[in-house]
């Protein structure tokens, strides 16, 4: 019970809780060799080319590396706000 | 029949690796099967004393591949059970004393006489390790429960798939049920799903483990213990058996039970 309050009124995951979303962080870095700097120039690199193509939000853009069992995907999630005004 | 080669490794030091190998192989040849364990932590032997034949010793691992001995004089032979072999490492030698081929060899020759063999990996992912896993059918890799444990197991699964050794078992070890229950340990779910290979067997913390490896005797052999019992479950497991994990909500412990009288008011 004291648990189940501290849960819910604390603003701290439980400890277990961090120790789990902290090992799924390092345990993507460490397979994909992939750091969180790597996969922010990664996005900033998938920007600019798209964005020769088409019109982007930078902002509503995810690009995310999820787990699938022992595999893992780079996930994206590109909304496209409309074509680029091209230049003649 | 020929014995399957298990090898038992963690990457992290500390985890159970030695202990486990000695209850699976004990919990194994308590069942009537042949079963060598053998110590792969060239320069730093510890097998034997927890499985309480340090005093047998007369030639080691490294003897045998150096032609200084045949192979089964290397070969000790357990005081507790029948058909309990190990093979000890050397003390004095490192780890460059043995190559992965070596191992293959020693393995191949004992397989003829024998339905398992169990070998004990040491920490690390360098030279001592290649040669833990060179001769493995099967690979189990065992962590506790812990940040830096669980992050060294999925670096040594990579490595052991990419050995092409199949994807390897998991033993969580030292799980401390009340722990999990009031959120401040990894569940043995929480490490399977980080993880994402099959669970062979969770074995719960249990301070009989510490008194039994004082004694030298495996504490699969004590029938009162769970941490026993839940050895003597991954033993039929690995023999194929379909043997539900333990229950460890039951608060098995001594202080979980003196806890629960005084109403600690954890639920």
């Amino acid at each position: 019970m004291e648990n189940f309050i501290n849960r819910i009124f604390s603003k701290e995951p439980s400890s277990a809780d961090q120790a789990k979303d902290r090992l799924r962080l390092v345990l993507i870095n460490d397979r994909t060799d992939l750091s969180s700097d790597a996969l922010e120039s990664l996005k900033d690199d998938l920007l600019d080319v798209l964005s020769r193509y088409i019109k982007i939000d930078p902002k509503s853009m995810r690009i995310d590396i999820t787990q699938e069992g022992r595999q893992q995907r780079l996930i994206a999630d590109i909304p496209i706000a409309g074509p680029v005004s091209r230049k003649y | 029949m020929s014995a399957k080669v298990l090898t038992i490794t963690s990457g992290k030091g500390g985890v159970g690796k030695t202990t486990a190998t000695a209850n699976i192989g004990a919990a194994l040849a308590k069942t009537g099967q042949r079963v060598a364990c053998i110590d792969a932590d060239i320069g730093l032997r510890n097998l034997d004393v927890v499985m309480g034949l340090e005093n047998r010793i007369v030639y080691d691992l490294v003897d045998a591949v150096e032609g200084r001995c045949r192979l089964n004089q290397a070969m000790i032979k357990d005081k507790h059970i029948p058909d309990l072999y190990l093979i000890p490492s050397a003390q004095t030698r490192d780890k460059t004393a043995v190559s992965p081929s070596d191992m293959i060899r020693i393995c191949d020759e004992l397989r003829k006489d024998l339905d398992w063999i169990i070998v004990d990996s040491p920490a690390g992912i360098e030279r001592g390790f290649k040669n833990a896993i060179a001769p493995a059918d099967e690979v189990i890799v065992i962590t506790n429960p812990e940040v830096s444990a669980v992050r060294d197991a999925d670096r040594i699964i990579g490595i052991v798939e990419a050995e092409e050794k199949g994807s390897p078992r998991l033993l969580i070890n030292r799980l401390n049920p009340e722990m999990v229950k009031q959120n401040n340990m990894l569940s043995s779910d929480d490490v399977v799903d980080l993880l994402a290979i099959h669970l062979l067997g969770i074995i719960p913390e249990d301070i009989g483990v510490l008194i039994s490896t004082n004694k030298g005797t495996p504490i699969a052999l004590d029938d009162k213990s769970l941490a026993g019992q839940a050895y003597r479950n991954i033993a039929q497991r690995i023999l194929g058996e379909n043997v539900p994990l333990l229950d460890l909500d039951k608060g098995s412990g001594f202080f979980n039970r003196i806890s629960s009288v005084f109403g600690s008011g954890e639920k």
